[in-house]
């Protein structure tokens, strides 16, 4: 993938000082409190804990740890720590403990560690619980877990649906404190942009942060430059889609948690599963994770290839160049043989379960989809998915891909798709369908009057507060997608002229096998290339605007700086791996570095999944 | 003492109401902080002019309440280095001090911008000047409401404040208008947290039907109550918010959700029975209808099915024992389960696929789809004869299908269908191609001979020839067509 005369991308600023700070904290909030101590994790916390601390160091300050989960405990330490996420639910789990210790007459001391911060309204419940004055509680400012070199994760899934579904603003605080905590390491950022309303909250709440605080970074020579944001509801198709690239698939299939990902016996072709990182510091993976699937079983051979090749030199060998031979360069195959077995056999697994799902024929139907053809006969092939009860994530993906880019079902197909759905999956999924509404994921298209004229209305109801009501009708037309409109603008569709090639790919659509520019990647492109929204009027006016772009310190704008070519690319709501994977693409073009900061991982199914009501 | 000053002493003392506060906990390092924070406090009011601009046309009223005004002056007046206690009496001196300075500004001059007012160029000036356009004339408030402390801070600052995690009262926001500016500062600063921690004390300190009506007009808010009484399950409130807010869609789906929580099926039936009525869409309605019917069904289908199972009298039980219980599934589910327990029974019995069928008016094409699969995988392949043949008024029968066949060929050859079986529907695939590649797959040698012979096709026959087994019927049969001299071979 060589292009002459192109700038290097800079290399990424180190980031594992994040982890230092957040693994040092940690310890110093479990030093206040002194002595033996059983510690309680939140489930969603142990895997980000995992990346940053080893139970070793945990150990110095803990006796036991247990899991957060609906049970009684069993523990005889005088002192119980939590380390959990600020929820209710939580909340009303530790009160239960301490509540039943009272009545048992068992005295014990309790601290609550929120990470990333603490909520009024979990001290609140505890207020309620007549349980405040019994725990002392701290924050745990835990914002910012990097995965790799160019990742760094808040790993807070729920941003996603409380956000973006419920209307719920208290993770910006969040996302704020991280910009600050990146800008006072890695800046000053010279230039902000960002598209979407909780960008804009974010970025204003950052720079109120930044206002306050003391620390001058003036004169500082910055490594990061740039910072985009940007929200998930801009760009839900890319979301949607069925990944192809190499990580993207492996997130569908297994799904890789917190960077590592858990091969079932049907990959590792033994009787147990193993945990894998996935990072840069795998070879092997390093050098697939970004290449559409076709590729990698190419590589992968051919590595094969090379490997057994360099086992066979030491046929012929005498007894001093063995020795060396087992001394240096044993274990680095041996470890590489291990990587390639492994992926080889996730590759494997992959092609197993696609070929069973009529993965060609779903493909097919996204990429219909996409341009806009044959909508009928899409329509009907995710009826015959539903109706065969195939995977109901990959039913209501399908379903919501088909409303976005039609900008809604017409309203004949939506009774009938959704009757079909609640038959195939279950009535309860009802409430799945109202959220999707809410969400404009998966909306009916309104008959009668023309869209221009309700929007007109409804404008008008807005600016004129007085008047109050303003109906949730408005909720979802903010949020028409005007895929169609958008594509043509920015030529998302590539045209094809022969066969597009996936290993010499020449722009971001191979992360879809050639049929589609991911459109967050391609509005960030526009955007740098531009260094402004100047333009792309048009295509704000169809993505409902709310964009900006700010400079934040003039004069310094020198090209000469390496850390122009930085990006923060910061993504509200979830990112995906094929984005990641297109915009590692677009800077080797351009000489970008992309830095990924996302409040989580994401993928259609998760998405989907965060749709779906469960039981309290 | 002064007869107010000794009510407002008792109120503090006996109040049932606590000071509402978040973080009482550093109470030695909170006066030293305060005083940095006043110190901070001071920059905001200096420089936030725009701002201070902006909170009297928000609505075009003045904003704002006395005390609040009074704590401008007396955060810079007062020293911090007070408890609480004292500084509520310090503060309530300042209190006579405050109708001479609002005195000296007639109601216009409220309004006037503020570079006519060319005064204004000391600190102390810029602080009044802050105050006088944030104040409200209410004279006919008890005089006990006006009080103050070091630590009374603006709406702005409140919220500003509790957004780093500090202490804060908001027991003194006691107006509605108080309360509203203190939400909407709230909002403004973007930050859910805040903003419900200042919904929970509205909520505690408003009539809910004032607080809804507030909310109506403020949507983000709103959102946060509505989240914030989901999360904490105030069910009943959040109806009534509901309710008021006429969202009767939501208020019935807010109900019919709670049946999630409902792990005794007699209960749940019972729930789901008092939804019908609720307030959906009509479309919705027929699901929930549908729901209730399907779970009073499961639970006689059930109480029967095991019954059969235990006594070992049915054979089919016997023979292929259930796995699972049939209670809760989908309708779907449940059809696969009657047409693999239940096939031959009559349209009358409630387990009867064909009662299932018109019950729920399952579609032709996932009634076959159904059928198809379970009677697949009991290798019944007589059901799945019948399934598909229909005769016409001449008596002829017709393999036909509501699905393509393909699908047929595929879900039959998952369960192992045998070759016979499987090419009978190969060859009913339409599609040329198609039919090629699934009998090619499959192995059905006979399809892809008689396939090539009528395409004429001697090549590919011939190539075939190499991939069915040597010396079989197959092999004799390709040689018999091949050596047929009747055939006009197109290459």
């Amino acid at each position: 993938m060589a292009f002459a005369g192109r700038r290097d991308a800079p290399e990424p600023p180190d980031f594992a000082i994040l982890k230092r700070l957040a693994r040092d904290q940690l310890i110093y909030l479990l030093e206040q409190l002194p002595g033996r101590k059983d510690l309680f994790i939140e489930a969603d916390l142990m895997s980000p804990l995992d990346r940053i601390a080893n139970v070793s160091i945990l150990k110095h300050e803990v006796d036991k740890l247990y899991k957060v989960e609906n049970r009684p405990t069993s523990s005889t330490s005088d002192q119980f720590c939590f380390l959990v996420r600020p929820r209710i639910k939580t909340m009303k789990y530790i009160a239960d403990i301490i509540n039943a210790d009272k009545m048992a007459g068992r005295s014990r001391k309790y601290k609550i560690i929120f990470s990333p911060q603490k909520f009024y309204a979990c001290e609140m419940v505890l207020e309620e619980e007549g349980v405040f004055g019994d725990v002392s509680c701290d924050e745990w400012s835990f914002y910012l877990l990097p995965l790799d070199d160019d990742i760094i994760s808040m790993e807070l899934p729920e941003f996603f649906r409380d956000y973006f579904l419920e209307g719920d603003h208290r993770w910006i605080n969040c996302v704020a404190r991280a910009l600050q905590l990146l800008n006072s390491l890695y800046g000053p950022f010279s230039k902000a942009y960002g598209i979407g309303r909780c960008a804009k909250m974010s970025y204003e709440l950052w720079r109120d942060l930044e206002e306050e605080s003391e620390s001058d970074s003036q004169g500082r020579k910055p490594e990061i430059g740039n910072v985009f944001l940007m929200d998930r509801d801009t760009d839900y198709v890319t979301a949607l889609c069925s990944q192809v690239v190499y990580e993207g698939l492996v997130d569908d299939t297994f799904r890789i948690k917190c960077g590592s990902v858990d091969f079932g016996p049907d990959v590792t072709s033994s009787d147990k599963s193993i945990k894998v990182l996935l990072n840069s510091q795998d070879k092997v993976f390093s050098q697939i994770r970004n290449e559409h699937f076709s590729s990698v079983f190419g590589f992968l051979s051919q590595k094969s290839r090379n490997l057994q090749a360099q086992y066979d030199r030491r046929r012929g060998m005498d007894i001093k160049q063995m020795k060396n031979f087992v001394s240096q360069e044993l274990k680095g195959l041996k470890q590489e043989h291990r990587l390639l077995s492994l992926h080889i056999g996730a590759c494997e697994s992959i092609m197993k379960k696609k070929t069973k799902q009529d993965f060609q024929e779903m493909i097919k139907t996204e990429h219909s989809l996409l341009e806009g053809f044959d909508i009928r006969e899409s329509t009907s092939f995710i009826e015959e998915h539903i109706d065969r009860q195939v995977s109901p994530i990959e039913s209501l993906r399908l379903m919501c891909l088909l409303s976005i880019t039609e900008n809604g079902l017409i309203p004949k197909d939506y009774r009938s798709l959704k009757t079909q759905y609640l038959q195939s999956y279950g009535p309860e999924h009802l409430l799945t369908f109202h959220n999707l509404k809410r969400i404009g994921l998966l909306t009916e298209q309104s008959p009668g009057e023309t869209l221009t004229a309700v929007e007109s209305k409804v404008s008008k109801l807005v600016t004129d507060r007085a008047a109050g009501k303003i109906t949730d009708a408005f909720n979802s037309l903010a949020r028409k997608s005007n895929f169609r409109g958008i594509s043509k603008k920015l030529g998302l569709i590539p045209r094809v002229d022969g066969e597009y090639d996936l290993k010499m790919p020449r722009d971001m659509a191979y992360v879809f096998s050639g049929a589609y520019i991911p459109l967050s990647c391609k509005i960030i492109e526009q955007v740098l290339e531009r260094k402004s929204w100047l333009g792309l009027e048009e295509v704000l006016r169809l993505l409902n605007g709310n964009e900006f772009s700010v400079t934040e310190s003039a004069g310094e704008d020198s090209p000469a700086w390496e850390s122009q070519r930085i990006i923060l690319t910061v993504f509200l709501g979830g990112c995906t791996f094929s984005e990641i994977a297109a915009l590692r693409f677009l800077g080797k073009e351009k000489g970008y570095k992309f830095i990924f900061l996302t409040t989580a991982i994401t993928n259609s199914a998760r998405m989907m999944e965060a749709m779906i009501e469960t039981k309290a | 003492m002064s007869r107010a000053r000794a009510d407002e002493e008792e109120y503090w003392h006996s109040s049932k109401f606590r000071a509402f506060t978040f973080d009482d906990e550093d109470d030695e390092l909170s006066q030293l902080k305060e005083s940095k924070r006043a110190v901070n406090s001071l920059r905001d009011i200096v420089d936030d002019d725009d701002d201070d601009l902006e909170k009297v046309s928000w609505s075009g009223d003045p904003v704002g309440s006395i005390s609040w005004s009074i704590k401008e002056t007396a955060s810079s007046s007062t020293s911090s280095l007070e408890s609480r206690d004292s500084s509520l009496q310090k503060g309530y001196s300042s209190y006579s001090a405050f109708p001479k300075q609002a005195s000296s500004y007639s109601l216009s001059s409220l309004f006037k911008g503020r570079n006519k007012l060319p005064s204004f160029q000391s600190l102390s000036d810029a602080l009044s000047d802050t105050g006088v356009k944030n104040y409200a004339p209410e004279l006919r408030r008890p005089k006990a409401e006006y009080k103050d402390y070091s630590s009374d801070w603006s709406p702005k600052d409140t919220v500003r404040r509790m957004q780093r995690g500090k202490v804060c009262s908001l027991e003194r926001f006691r107006s509605l208008q108080d309360k509203l500016v203190l939400l909407d500062e709230a909002v403004a600063g973007h930050d859910g947290n805040i903003i419900t921690a200042v919904l929970i004390f509205l909520k505690r300190t408003l009539r809910k039907e004032i607080l809804f009506q507030e909310l109506e007009v403020r949507q983000v808010a709103l959102c946060h109550l509505i989240h914030f009484l989901k999360e904490t399950g105030e069910q009943k409130l959040l109806l009534d918010l509901l309710r008021f807010l006429d969202r009767t869609e939501e208020v019935a789906l807010s109900q019919y959700r709670e049946h999630l929580n409902i792990q005794d099926v007699e209960k749940r039936r019972e729930f789901l029975k008092g939804c019908i009525g609720l307030p959906f869409s009509a479309e919705d309605t027929s699901h929930v209808q549908d729901h209730y019917t399907l779970l009073e069904r499961q639970i006689i289908i059930e109480a029967n099915d095991r019954h059969l199972e235990t006594a070992g009298q049915s054979e089919i039980f016997r023979k292929y024992p259930r796995k699972a219980s049939i209670l809760n599934m989908p309708l779907v589910t449940t059809l696969f389960y009657s047409c693999f327990y239940h096939y031959t029974e009559a349209e009358g019995t409630f387990s009867s696929p064909t009662n299932l069928k018109k019950t729920f008016k399952i579609p032709d094409k996932q009634y076959v789809l159904t059928a198809l699969a379970a009677r697949a995988k009991l290798r019944a392949w007589n059901d799945v004869d019948a399934l598909f043949t229909t005769k016409n008024w001449l008596g002829y029968t017709k393999k036909k299908a509501p699905i393509g066949f393909h699908r047929v060929v595929e879900i039959l050859q998952r369960n192992n269908a045998p070759v016979q079986v499987l090419q009978e529907y190969v060859r009913l695939v339409e599609d040329v191609e198609t039919q090629l590649n699934l009998a090619t797959k499959y192995k059905c040698h006979d399809v892809v001979i008689d396939t090539y012979r009528d395409l004429k096709d001697r090549i590919q026959l011939a190539a075939y020839r190499c991939k069915v087994e040597r010396g079989s019927a197959e092999e004799e049969k390709i040689d018999s067509i091949l050596n047929n001299t009747q055939i006009r071979w197109k290459n």
